[in-house]
């Protein structure tokens, strides 16, 4: 599942290489109100679109295309940045990684030390809490608790079908503490990022300390919100 | 008095104003509520002045319009909030509504391909 924004340009090239890649997988992208060519390019690439009638954010987009996985029996999803960042041939590895382990939700982590990725100030200290955190939270050490590059498992889909936040970083963050709090479990994989298609990340240290700010207020309302009580007992049956 | 007289012109000109809405179903029941509260209440403290100065001292404000000023910026404070609260709620309630056209467009659009013969996506293109 791709959520894309405005991506006319890289996803083309994406979804190329994804069907050399995986051509097994069904591949489908979610349009978050795109006002280009997304949907067209993607329909005449042959995979399946959500074409979203307005802009609801990564979160928005993201439960749209879990429900219609959930619709459509499909039982595992692994969500993919649109811009190119992820290799779809680590998509077997988060795969074989969840089957590994039995974890619900599989992170694909930039690899300390081996993307190109270099986080400076305020949002690196936002990053680090934000691992921090959540790493104790969860049980097991995650580096890269922002990223794009996700799979979640049958019970995980069920799951976001029904609590995906749509709120700022609602999708990486809150996600993970929701998935945490209905008994999931959550790993995480390494793999290497490339560099975008298009844009560089925004390292103006203002906005990288209101970045910090919003991150630290969604995890701490994440932390105190109350436990989901959609946990139906067929779902999520056997956790402890 | 002339002040007086304004003042209770003018809320029964907001009462009126309201129960108009209501009645063009412009304004919901849920929602006038307290705009029908707050008028009455001010035409009652137009009409006697005694009671604003009277409770006042009940509740031991010094200057009675300073009651009237701090309740006001209170019940403004309470009805900001809960519009926000609707506004949150009516966003997700768009948000449902959006996902649900586009799984259905999406199914649409399969089953019209499939109806004209064109390749449907998954299968590998001509």
């Amino acid at each position: 599942m791709l959520p894309a924004w405005n991506e006319e340009i890289a996803l083309p090239l994406v979804l190329a290489e994804l069907r050399d890649a995986v051509p097994e997988i069904d591949v489908l992208v979610v349009s978050d109100g795109s006002t280009d060519r997304t949907v067209k390019v993607a329909r005449q690439s042959g995979v399946r679109v959500l074409d979203l009638p307005i802009n609801l954010g990564v979160g928005g987009a993201m439960r749209a295309g879990f429900k219609f996985a959930l619709v459509n029996g499909y039982d595992s999803v692994v969500q993919c940045d649109a811009d190119g960042q992820h290799d779809p041939r680590d998509i077997p590895r988060l795969v074989a990684a969840a089957e590994a382990t039995e974890a619900d939700v599989v992170i694909g982590a930039r690899f300390a030390g081996a993307g190109a990725y270099e986080a400076r100030g305020p949002r690196r200290w936002a990053m680090r809490l934000l691992s921090t955190v959540l790493s104790r939270l969860v049980g097991t050490r995650l580096t890269d608790t922002t990223s794009g590059f996700k799979l979640s498992g049958p019970r995980a889909v069920s799951l976001f079908a029904r609590e995906y936040p749509a709120e700022y970083l609602g999708d990486t963050i809150e996600s993970l503490v929701i998935a945490h709090r209905a008994g999931l479990t959550v790993r995480q994989l390494p793999v290497e990022m490339r560099p975008r298609a298009g844009g560089e990340p925004s390292h103006s240290p203002w906005r990288a300390g209101i970045f910090l700010g919003r991150a630290g207020l969604a995890l701490a309302v994440a932390l105190s919100r109350p436990a989901p009580r959609f946990a139906t007992p067929d779902h999520l049956a056997p956790a402890s | 008095m002339s002040g007086y007289l304004f003042a209770v012109v003018m809320s029964v000109v907001t009462l009126l104003f309201v129960v108009h809405l209501l009645r063009r179903r412009q304004l919901r029941e849920k929602y006038a509520g307290i705009w029908l509260v707050v008028s009455l209440a001010i035409i009652v403290l137009a009409a006697f002045p005694q009671l604003a100065i009277r409770l006042s001292d009940l509740v031991g404000v010094e200057t009675p319009s300073n009651l009237l000023f701090a309740s006001s910026l209170a019940v403004l404070l309470l009805v900001a909030i809960q519009l926000s609260t609707e506004i949150s709620a009516l966003e997700e309630e768009t948000r449902t509504i959006a996902e649900q056209t586009a799984i259905l467009g999406e199914r649409l659009t399969r089953l019209e391909d499939a109806a004209d013969g064109a390749p449907r996506p998954g299968d590998d293109e001509a």
